[in-house]
């Protein structure tokens, strides 16, 4: 890192969105300084870093904010290509399918997820459910195809695919334990089972993951907080 | 043209996202056979090259598929990077994250809410899409601002990604004002969008590849009374 990099991220720790930029830093071997935001009442550095959204993952380089976890996480191998290992190939083409299947993630798995925990009936989120393990077999044969028999979407090392999906692990993980059933199964996704597993094992990941407790702690206080408002919206 | 390969582009003429990348291929001097599609019956083809989303635009390079457009514009400037003296995406990390961040802002928002102009089926819920389309649109005036630095595109003193992103939704502006009399675009209220938008209209990737704003006009009928008639999966 040049002299002079000053590098902070304002986020929240349960965020997936947060956890991906910690990946991104992790793997890049780059310190910066975690703020951790009061989502209930944000800052004023935040508010005014990502005013069109107000949300985190804000990054400051040198006080200059970036904002959008997946437009960070590439600034971040942009800005520090002499730095750790790149996140992206140098190929036009293999760039043009980690940003398809980054972005997938996103379109997809995130939003079909929240459906599940978020649905306003029962209907609705055991159609997000369905939906979600469908997007999984999809990115089953996403990883077949990128990894090329390695590890890792991005080959033999991370890249940028195995970033977004890897900082909704803690998330899924949970989910699993809280269900009972397995999200990463590893008769109907094997590979993306054994990634999961690899993954989490990785020095830059342990950094970055939150604990797989927390997590489960968080999600059951946010649903009976949930449960309380709509609870009491229809007295 | 040199290193070229044999590329195709599975498109919907009036489509914004298939303008953009036509616009790209259209900058660096890149030729391509282009395939019309029918996106509200869809053929094999798109079936075949896009199975993930079923859209256009495709672009087939060597046989080989890339889909979702502004992935595709990326691969269109990194594989004939500064050709014809154009570069698309900008040099400078910052300034790519500027544009990246803007791009995805427009069509997770800006395009949605035009569309739901079109799709309403109710009058409330149009004037609803049209005030949300209007107030995507104010916060555009001042990214241009803020991108543009005094220069006359977002990207500078020509067009680039964000032009492009921004840009293709124009065509639609002026359909959606011919079918709804509603203008988003006014010298009164977005002074420097309303500039930028002739500039864009100008230059001559716009002039040879954005369809006259009546063939829009012809599609958005087309589109609202299948709509009306059967429920039909995503059609863009």
């Amino acid at each position: 890192m040049a002299a002079g990099d000053d590098l902070k991220l304002l986020g929240a720790w349960p965020s997936p969105f947060v956890v991906r930029v910690k990946l991104a830093l992790s793997f890049k071997g780059l310190s910066f300084e975690n703020v951790e935001e009061d989502l209930g009442n944000k800052s004023e550095l935040l508010v005014s870093s990502n005013p069109v959204h107000k949300k985190v993952p804000v990054l400051l380089h040198n006080g200059k904010p970036i904002c959008e976890s997946m437009v960070i996480v590439q600034y971040i191998d942009e800005a520090f290509t002499g730095t750790g290992p790149s996140l992206l190939s140098s190929d036009p083409h293999e760039r043009a399918i980690a940003r398809f299947w980054a972005a997938y993630v996103d379109d997809k798995l995130v939003t079909s997820w929240v459906q599940s925990f978020r649905g306003k009936t029962e209907e609705d989120k055991s159609e997000g459910t369905k939906q979600m393990f469908a997007a999984l077999q999809t990115l089953e044969g996403a990883l077949r195809e990128c990894s090329k028999g390695e590890g890792y979407f991005g080959g033999e090392s991370v890249g940028l695919v195995d970033v977004s999906l890897g900082g909704l692990l803690s998330w899924l993980n949970a989910t699993e334990e809280m269900s009972g059933t397995k999200i990463f199964d590893p008769v109907k996704t094997p590979l993306l089972a054994a990634w999961a597993e690899r993954f989490s094992e990785l020095d830059g990941a342990k950094l970055a993951l939150p604990d797989k407790d927390r997590m489960v702690e968080f999600i059951q206080k946010r649903q009976a907080q949930a449960a309380a408002a709509a609870a009491a919206s229809q007295k | 043209m040199a290193g070229e390969g044999d590329l195709k582009l599975l498109g919907l003429l009036v489509s914004p996202f298939v303008v953009r990348v036509r616009m790209a291929l259209h900058m660096k001097g890149v030729s391509y056979e282009y395939i019309e599609q029918d996106v509200i019956d869809k053929g094999e083809l798109l079936l075949k090259y896009n199975p993930v989303y079923k859209k256009v635009p495709v672009l087939i390079h060597n046989g080989v598929p890339l889909c979702e457009s502004q992935i595709i514009v990326q691969y269109i400037d990194e594989v004939w990077p500064g050709t014809n003296g154009s570069s698309i995406l900008p040099a400078d990390p910052y300034d790519r994250a500027t544009a990246r961040f803007w791009a995805a802002y427009v069509d997770d928002k800006l395009f949605p809410a035009w569309l739901g102009i079109l799709k309403a089926k109710t009058q409330e819920e149009r004037a609803e899409k049209v005030k949300e389309t209007l107030a995507v649109v104010e916060l555009l005036e001042a990214a241009l601002a803020q991108c543009s630095n005094g220069k006359p595109f977002f990207a500078g003193d020509s067009i680039g990604f964000l032009d492009l992103v921004v840009g293709c939704n124009l065509l639609w502006f002026e359909a959606l004002r011919r079918l709804f009399g509603v203008t988003f675009v006014a010298a009164g209220k977005t002074p420097l969008l309303a500039a930028w938008a002739e500039r864009f209209g100008g230059t001559e990737a716009a002039r040879e590849v954005v369809p006259d704003a009546d063939k829009a006009v012809e599609f958005a009928k087309k589109l609202m009374a299948s709509l009306c008639s059967a429920p039909v999966a995503n059609a863009s």
